[in-house]
């Protein structure tokens, strides 16, 4: 296999037969604007609208668990919330990463609990920690800070000790 | 207030008819059998649970942003506090995403102890787990004998790392010293008695009336139900699904070793304790193959500018010195890009997510641990059952809330 494809044209050269890679071509090849191939790790970059339907797809791919989601802060780059989304495949054995960037002002994104109810409580966390929402979320509220917190403690600007 | 599966539960429906009124019920965050400070808010129907709502949080330390602020060495010790019943495994786990970001190669007798300690690593935790599973079902010998052997564990612990619990011995380039000469006698000694101790708890157990009967058919979760949920390593294997990262997505030469994964198709907490005690006696063949091909070698990989270098030769050598000086004082700068290592530890599946920028501190740490995604089975595991089979069914699920709340 390719050591490291940079950039949605050398993944597609590179990459032709990944059956991740097929399955969102065949569902919506213009939702997919990057991909990467590092450190033997695949990473498509997404459309943040297109988020769940790209969930469903690659689940119908054979990637069939949810392993983890976490987001990354940018700051101060914008778009400054990157989703990193984990998907497993126990066929395949191996995984994926499904990745969207998501811009700081009314920070949102579709929930893909309807597709795996697994993402549940790491949605709830990133609401919690990075106040990005989740629309469609059965519960969105904070999870591991008390529920009158103000602020998102892993977001970059929010320091790291003295007060907020 | 509308039924919906996943949201908080403040109050009972009224009652409907001729119906008694459901009751709501408070079950810790202090209470014995709930392994820690986890919080359940229960909606029950005389005896019957309804509706299942944990409430987590209590033990949250901000770990991660903790992370964002210090060297990638000085991670490592912070990894052990996380689920600190199987600390060697979160070393291993942290040291393995760094590495990979690293591109470094490790030498081939640093990956087999790697193997030999995160095995014990699973031993220790699963002791503890039947210990204080037996314990809350109400047979409380089997915790008296399971923490006799952990202790003795531990001591090896303490032999290499000088440290009981919080070990920090499997470090970002190999390990942190060489074991001392006497380590791998001493790991022989124990598990040449270790399959009989299990033979030992399984006889006070498995043919245990009581315990049986407040296992089987208890806490039933369907394979699809734990796709769906993201329930990882023992559930998982009761539930029917045969997949064990050590197996089939090898890491640290586990691919060099033979070992049976344990499968169980019933889906129940009596499946999950089977699976676990046969994993026992999978972990002590691992071993034994470990110290049998022990390989010659050094234990870190020879790269200057990452690995700590030996305390005799930061004191004869300039080089060595300035190393040692630069590592401590400034890092190491690791290339810009993102990893996700997964790996099988005791409880689950547990992933570390770390984003670097190309700095010696890392961008962002996420810690993917089995304890928080299994957590959300227990709904669906309780559901319908009897308000005394929650203490049997979080016992069987193994979690640490260390690692739930991180």
């Amino acid at each position: 296999m390719a050591s490291t494809l940079i950039g949605k044209a050398a993944v597609l050269e590179g990459l032709p037969d990944h059956p991740a890679l097929k399955a969102i071509l065949a569902w919506n090849p213009a939702a997919l604007t990057d991909a990467k191939f590092d450190r033997s790790e695949l990473t498509l970059t997404i459309v943040a609208e297109e988020i769940r339907a790209a969930a469903a797809a690659v689940q119908a791919a054979g990637y069939n668990f949810f392993e983890d989601m976490t987001a990354v802060d940018w700051f101060p780059s914008s778009p400054r919330f990157q989703l990193s989304y984990h998907i497993l495949s126990h066929s395949y054995k191996e995984h994926i990463r499904l990745r969207v960037l998501v811009e700081e002002a009314n920070a949102s994104v579709e929930s893909i609990t309807p597709v795996w109810p697994a993402a549940n409580y790491y949605e709830r966390e990133v609401f919690d920690l990075f106040g990005v929402r989740f629309e469609g979320h059965p519960n969105l509220r904070r999870i591991l800070m008390p529920d009158d917190w103000v602020g998102h403690p892993l977001r970059k600007d929010y320091p790291v000790e003295g007060y907020r | 207030m509308t039924d919906v599966a996943g949201t908080p539960i403040l109050e009972a429906p009224a009652a409907l008819g001729a119906k008694d009124q459901h009751m709501v019920l408070n079950m810790g965050p202090q209470h014995p059998a709930t392994h820690g400070v986890l919080r359940l808010v229960l909606e029950i129907d005389g005896e019957i649970i309804v509706r299942l709502y944990p409430e987590i949080g209590y033990l949250h330390t901000g770990i991660e942003k903790t992370c964002e602020a210090k060297f990638y060495q000085q991670v490592v010790p912070l990894t052990d506090r996380v689920n600190y019943l199987d600390p060697l495994s979160n070393n291993l786990c942290y040291a393995l995403a760094v590495e990979k970001l690293l591109g470094l190669e490790i030498p081939d007798k640093a990956q087999w102890l790697r193997v030999l300690l995160a095995e014990l690593s699973r031993l220790n935790s699963h002791l503890i787990w039947l210990g204080t599973h037996a314990m809350d079902i109400g047979a409380l010998t089997v915790f008296l004998y399971t923490f006799r052997e952990r202790e003795d564990i531990l001591r090896l612990f303490e032999a290499v790392a000088g440290q009981r619990m919080m070990t920090s011995y499997i470090r970002i380039g190999g390990l942190a010293m060489e074991p001392p000469l006497d380590f791998l006698d001493r790991v022989q000694a124990f598990i040449r008695t270790f399959g009989e101790k299990i033979d030992e708890y399984s006889n006070l157990l498995t043919g245990n009336p009581i315990f049986k009967g407040r296992l089987k058919g208890v806490g039933l979760l369907s394979a699809a139900d734990a796709i769906a949920l993201g329930v990882t390593g023992p559930p998982l294997r009761a539930s029917g699904v045969d997949f064990d990262l050590r197996r089939d997505m090898p890491y640290s030469s586990y691919e060099k070793f033979q070992f049976e994964v344990p499968l169980s198709t019933d889906g129940d907490c009596w499946a999950r304790y089977a699976v676990r005690l046969v994993e026992m006696r999978e972990s002590v063949k691992i071993i034994q193959q470990a110290l049998d091909g022990m390989p010659e070698g050094a234990v870190k990989a020879d790269a200057p500018k990452i690995v700590l270098p030996d305390r005799e030769k930061m004191k004869t050598q300039m080089e060595a010195l300035i190393h040692h000086f630069k590592i401590v004082t400034e890092g190491f700068a690791v290339p810009a890009g993102e990893v996700y290592q997964g790996i099988e530890a005791g409880h689950g599946q547990t992933g570390y997510y770390v984003v670097s920028d190309g700095t010696a501190k890392p961008y962002r740490v996420h810690m993917r641990y089995p304890s928080f995604a299994t957590l959300q089975a227990l709904e669906t595991m309780c559901k319908g059952r009897m308000l005394a089979d929650v203490v049997a069914v979080i016992g069987s699920i193994d979690i640490v809330l260390g690692e739930i709340d991180r």
